[in-house]
C-alpha cells in the first residue's frame, strides 16, 4: 500500500491534476497545476512549497558521532558547527559515490541526515566500537521547502528568527504552536527554506505557511518544476546522474565525487587524521588525475537546435521537462565526448540546458560539443557550448 | 553657440525598436547616441508606479511577438530578460458562465465541450491549420520585404526569392495565408467553430488595436499578426515580462548599454539635420546639436517623413502616401489599482482564473456591437476588454494582496463626433469601469486608483500620431512590402543616410522589435558596403 506524506490530506486538496508519483513508498505530487511550468515560476519569480518528506531521516547521536560521520563522510564534517548544515555524499572503498544528503548538526554530538534511500543498515554496520547510535527518523518528520525569492518574507512573518540565518544555516522556531527546524537549504538553488516537522503538527504548519503566503504568489510546486530548478542550480539527482555504486554492474554505471561535479567537497582530503571510506582511492584518482569524466554545463546553439527542426518542415519543440535518458554527446569529429544526464529547455535561460558528462581533456569553457537529437527519425547533432555550473545563481540565495 | 558631439548613428526614440536598434548598431562597433524625449527610455512599452507600491503597464502589457533572435543576439537573458508564463485565458460570459483555458490541451477541450461538442476537435484543427500558415509567413516576417519596384539586380533576387517561396508552399496553407490577410476573423473561424464564446475569444485577437469590426474585412489579417507570437516557443501564446513591458525595456537599455550605445533621456529632438540631400546629425528642440552619418527615426511615418525631415525634401508621391497613411487609433487603456482580487460568481473563492488574460469579448456579434459607434465617432458603451491582473502573475507589480489590473479597451475613436477625449476621459473610466461591475460584482468597491488612457493621450504621451498602437494601421495596403509607403519599406529613406527603424516599417507595431532589427541590418549593409 502507498503511503502518504503527513502534508498530503492538504495537497491532494490542492492538486488540480491528480497526478502523483511514487516516491521512496510515498505519493508525490508530479505537478498540482496543469503546467510545471507555473510551478516552476512560483520558485523563481514568487515563493512555491515541495513536500521533502519521503526523505530518509536519520538521527546520528553520540560522543562519537562526529568522528563516525568523519569515516563515513567523503566531506570532512569536523568544521561544520552546531546550527550549520553540510550536503555530503559517502563513496565505497574505490571512491565510488554510493549516495548523497544533507547533514544537519544540532549540537556537538547530534546529528540529523535526510538521504534519498535507506542506509541504516548500511551506517550501523560501520559503528564498530563506537559510541555513536543511529535511529531511522524518516517517519517521524514532514519536510516542507519553501523556496524562491519570496520564501523569506513568507516564513519570516512566522518565525523571525530566521531572518538571521546564512545559507545552510538552521535554526529551531515555532510555527503556529509546533516546534520546527528550520534550515536556509533547498534543491533549487534560490533564496529558500525547509521546515522540519513533527508529523503530526505538520498539516497545521502547512496551513500557517499558506496563510503567510497569502498576497506573494505562494504556490506547491511538484516533482516536475523541483527537476527544472535543481538543473538550473546544476544539482545532481540520485537515479539520473548517478545511481548507487553498490548496485552497479560495472564501472560504466559509477561515478566518483570528482567526476560527479562534486570536487569541491574534498577540501583537505589529504589530512591524514581523518580516514574515509574511500580516501585512498580519491587521493589516488587525483593524483593520477585518472578521472574518467568532467561534469560540465551546456548551453545548446539555439540557431542550430532551431534550424534543425524548421529546416525539416517542423516547428521547433521547446520543452521544459527534462528527457528522462541519457542524450549523447560527439566531438568536432564525430567520436564520442560523454554523454548528458539531464536536459531540459531552460524559461530562465531561454536555451535547452544540459547537465552533461564529457571526458576531462574537452572540459574547457567555451569548448563546443555536438548534442544528438531525433528529427523526422533520424539521429542529428546540435552544437553546445560548455560553460561552468550552475546555470542559475541569482544573488539572493546568498544574500 | 550650441554644443556639437559626433557620432556614427544617432536613433531617434528610446521605444523599444530605437532601443533594438542602437543595441545592434553599438554591437557592430558604431558609436552609438539614442535620444529618448522623455525621463525614460521605453515609448509605449513604460512601466510607472502611478501609486504607491501599485505599478501600471500605461500603454503596452503583453509580451509575444519580440523575436526570438533578439533575445538571443542581443543576451537579453544576461540583462534580466524574463518571460513569466501566463497560465490561463478567462473568457467572462454575459449570463455569468465563463471559458477557462489552460496549459493542458485535453482538459481544455473538455472546457471547451462545455460550450460545444463539436468546437472540441475543432480547436485541434484550427490551431494546426494556423500553426501551418504561421511557418509560411515566419520567413517573411523577419526579413526585409523585397522592393517590388525596385530594379537592381538584388531586387530581382528578392522578388525571385518571394515567389520561390511561395511556389514552395502547400495550396492549403497559402489559400489559408491569402484568406486571413484579406478576409475576416469572422468568416475564418465560421470554418471551425459554433459556439459563441469560443469565436468571440479567438476573434477578439483579431481586432486588437485596429479600427476593423471581427466581421470586417482584415480582421483576419491581425488575427494572423497576433498569432505570429510565441512564448518558449508556443505559437500564439502570450508572456508577461517581469515588472511589465516596462521592465522589459529596461532590459534592452541595459543591453544596448553594455555594447556602448549612449541614451540620453530628455533629449526631445526638433528636426533631422539635412545637407545636400544627406542626412547629417539631428538638433534638439534646445539648439543641442549632435552630428552622424547615421540617423534612424524610430518615431511613426507621419513624424519620421513629415515632420523630423522637410517633406519637401522627398519625393511628392511618398509625401502623399504617408500623408494618406491611416493611422486612427482606437484602443484606450484604463488600468486600476484594487484593494483586493475580483469576484466572479460562478468560481466563488477562486483566483487561478486570473493567471493570465480576462477577455471580455463573449461573441463576434458582441464585439462587432463594440465596433459600431466608432464608425460614427464614438465609443462603446459595451466595450471589448481584453484585461489582465497582472499581479497575479508577478507578486512584485503590487502590495501583497493587493493587485492592479491592466484594461485595453476598445473601441474608442481618436476622433469624436461632437466631444473630445479632455471631455470624455474619465467617462470612459466610469464606462469601463461600470462595464466590469456587471461581470465582477462589486469591482467598483476594489478600486483604488484608476488611470484611462485615451488615444489622445497615447498621442500625447508616447508621440505615436492619432495614438495608433501600431505606429499605423494593420490594413493590407499598409503591410510588409507597402510598409510605410511603396518603394520605402527596406528602412531607408529618400534622404541618404537617415532610416527608419519604428513600428510603422515591416512587420510592424506590437512589441516585435524586428523593424529595429531588421533596420540595423540595412544601416550596416550600407555602412560597411556590400561585401560584409
Amino acid at each position: 500500500m502507498i503511503r502518504t506524506t503527513p502534508f498530503h490530506p492538504r495537497l491532494a486538496e490542492l492538486s488540480q491534476t491528480g497526478l502523483w508519483g511514487h516516491w521512496a513508498g510515498y505519493l508525490s505530487a508530479v505537478r498540482y497545476d496543469f503546467s510545471a511550468k507555473h510551478e516552476y515560476f512560483g520558485v523563481r519569480n514568487a515563493a512555491a512549497f515541495f513536500d521533502a518528506s519521503p526523505l530518509y531521516k536519520y538521527w546520528i547521536r553520540g560522543r562519537d558521532a562526529e568522528r563516525f560521520l568523519g569515516g563515513v563522510m567523503a566531506r570532512d564534517i569536523r568544521n561544520c558547527r552546531p546550527g550549520r548544515a553540510q550536503y555530503t555524499v559517502w563513496c565505497d572503498d574505490a571512491g565510488y559515490v554510493l549516495e548523497d544528503g544533507v547533514l544537519f548538526r544540532h549540537t556537538a554530538d547530534e546529528f540529523l541526515l535526510t538521504s534519498a534511500e535507506p542506509n541504516l543498515s548500511y551506517f550501523k554496520s560501520l559503528i564498530g566500537s563506537l559510541q555513536v547510535e543511529i535511529t531511522d527518523a524518516s517517519e517521524d518528520y514532514g519536510i516542507l521547502a519553501v523556496q524562491g525569492p519570496r520564501s523569506r518574507v513568507i516564513v519570516e512573518q512566522l518565525a523571525p528568527e530566521i531572518a538571521a540565518l546564512s545559507y545552510f544555516g538552521f535554526t529551531p522556531a515555532k510555527i503556529a504552536g509546533h516546534p520546527v527546524t528550520i534550515s536556509r537549504t533547498g534543491f533549487s538553488g534560490d533564496l529558500g527554506y525547509e521546515i522540519l516537522v513533527e508529523a503530526a503538527d505538520a498539516l497545521e504548519v502547512l496551513d500557517a505557511v499558506m496563510a503567510a503566503g497569502e498576497g506573494h504568489g505562494l504556490r506547491p510546486f511538484g516533482e516536475q518544476a523541483l527537476s527544472m530548478v535543481r538543473i538550473e542550480a546544476g544539482l545532481p539527482l540520485i537515479g539520473v546522474e548517478f545511481s548507487s555504486s553498490r548496485f552497479a554492474y560495472n564501472d560504466e554505471e559509477r561515478v566518483t565525487a570528482t567526476e560527479l561535479g562534486l570536487g569541491w567537497l574534498l577540501k583537505n582530503i589529504d589530512d591524514d587524521t581523518r580516514p574515509f571510506i574511500g580516501r585512498r582511492a580519491i587521493l589516488r584518482e587525483l593524483a593520477e588525475k585518472s578521472s574518467r569524466w568532467s561534469t560540465v554545463g551546456l548551453m545548446l546553439d539555439w540557431k542550430a537546435y532551431n534550424d534543425l527542426y524548421v529546416n525539416a518542415g517542423l516547428i521547433p519543440h521547446m520543452d521544459e521537462i527534462p528527457v528522462p535518458w541519457e542524450t549523447m554527446l560527439y566531438d568536432d569529429k564525430g567520436a564520442r565526448a560523454g554523454y548528458a544526464t539531464s536536459l531540459m529547455y531552460s524559461p530562465q535561460m531561454q536555451r535547452y540546458i544540459a547537465i552533461a558528462r564529457v571526458k576531462p581533456e574537452l572540459a574547457k569553457v567555451g569548448g563546443v560539443v555536438h548534442v544528438e537529437q531525433t528529427v523526422n527519425h533520424e539521429y542529428l547533432t546540435v552544437p553546445a557550448e560548455i560553460v561552468r555550473l550552475p546555470f542559475f545563481n541569482p544573488e539572493r540565495k546568498l544574500a | 553657440m550650441s554644443n556639437t558631439h559626433q557620432y556614427d548613428a544617432i536613433i531617434v526614440g528610446g521605444g523599444h525598436n530605437g532601443l533594438v536598434n542602437g543595441a545592434y548598431l553599438a554591437k557592430a562597433g558604431l558609436r552609438t547616441l539614442i535620444l529618448e524625449r522623455r525621463h525614460l527610455v521605453g515609448g509605449a512599452a513604460i512601466t510607472e508606479e502611478l501609486h504607491p507600491g501599485f505599478s501600471f503597464t500605461t500603454f503596452s502589457y503583453g509580451l509575444s511577438l519580440i523575436r526570438p533572435e533578439i533575445i538571443q543576439e542581443l543576451e537579453l537573458v544576461r540583462h534580466g530578460f524574463m518571460p513569466l508564463l501566463m497560465n490561463s485565458t478567462f473568457a467572462p460570459m454575459e449570463n455569468g458562465d465563463y471559458l477557462l483555458l489552460g496549459q493542458d490541451r485535453d482538459a481544455n477541450i473538455r472546457e471547451i465541450s462545455r460550450h460545444s461538442k463539436a468546437d472540441a476537435d475543432a480547436m485541434d484543427r484550427y490551431e494546426f491549420d494556423i500553426s501551418r500558415v504561421q511557418q509560411f509567413i515566419k520567413p517573411l516576417f523577419d526579413s526585409m520585404p523585397p522592393d517590388i519596384f525596385g530594379s537592381s539586380p538584388q531586387d530581382r533576387e528578392d522578388v525571385a526569392g518571394l515567389l520561390a517561396h511561395l511556389g514552395k508552399a502547400d495550396k492549403k496553407v497559402v489559400h489559408d495565408a491569402v484568406r486571413l490577410i484579406t478576409g475576416s476573423a469572422a468568416d475564418f473561424l465560421d470554418d471551425y467553430f459554433e459556439s459563441d464564446i469560443v469565436k468571440g475569444l479567438i476573434a477578439s485577437s483579431g481586432i486588437i488595436g485596429t479600427k476593423v469590426g471581427p466581421m470586417s474585412q482584415g480582421s483576419g489579417l491581425v488575427l494572423l499578426f497576433m498569432s505570429m507570437g510565441e512564448h518558449d516557443g508556443i505559437m500564439g501564446s502570450w508572456s508577461f515580462h517581469k515588472g511589465g513591458n516596462g521592465g522589459f525595456t529596461q532590459v534592452l537599455a541595459r543591453a544596448a548599454e553594455s555594447y556602448g550605445a549612449e541614451i540620453r533621456l530628455d533629449a526631445p529632438v526638433s528636426h533631422v539635420m539635412v545637407s545636400g540631400g544627406r542626412a547629417t546629425g539631428v538638433a534638439l528642440t534646445d539648439g543641442t546639436e549632435f552630428t552622424a552619418p547615421v540617423v534612424v527615426s524610430s518615431l511613426d511615418p507621419r513624424r519620421t517623413f513629415l515632420q523630423l525631415v522637410d517633406p519637401r525634401e522627398l519625393p511628392t508621391d511618398l509625401v502623399e502616401n504617408i500623408e494618406r497613411f491611416r493611422f486612427q487609433g482606437t484602443a484606450s487603456k484604463v488600468n486600476f489599482a484594487l484593494d483586493g482580487a475580483p469576484h466572479f460568481p460562478a468560481l466563488p473563492g477562486r483566483t487561478d482564473q486570473y493567471q493570465g488574460f480576462v477577455n471580455i469579448g463573449p461573441s463576434i456579434e458582441y464585439l462587432e456591437r463594440a465596433f459600431d459607434p466608432a464608425k460614427y465617432g464614438w465609443y462603446s458603451d459595451k466595450p471589448y476588454i481584453d484585461a489582465c491582473i497582472q499581479s497575479f502573475i508577478d507578486p512584485d507589480m503590487a502590495p501583497a494582496g493587493k493587485h492592479v489590473m491592466s484594461c485595453f479597451v476598445m473601441y474608442t475613436p481618436y476622433e469624436l463626433k461632437g466631444s473630445d477625449w479632455d471631455t470624455e476621459r474619465q467617462n470612459l473610466g466610469d464606462t469601463v469601469q461600470r462595464h466590469l461591475d456587471s461581470y465582477f460584482p462589486g469591482f467598483s468597491d476594489l478600486v483604488v486608483h484608476r488611470e484611462v488612457v485615451t488615444p489622445l493621450d497615447i498621442e500625447r504621451v508616447t508621440g505615436l500620431s492619432e495614438g495608433n498602437i501600431y505606429a499605423g494601421e494593420f490594413l493590407a495596403p499598409q503591410m510588409y512590402f507597402f510598409r510605410p509607403a511603396p518603394g520605402w519599406s527596406q528602412y531607408r529613406t529618400p534622404i541618404e543616410g537617415y532610416y527608419q527603424c519604428g513600428s510603422g516599417t515591416h512587420p510592424g507595431g506590437c512589441v516585435v522589435g524586428a523593424p529595429g532589427r531588421l533596420a540595423s541590418q540595412q544601416v550596416l549593409k550600407d555602412v560597411r558596403g556590400p561585401r560584409s
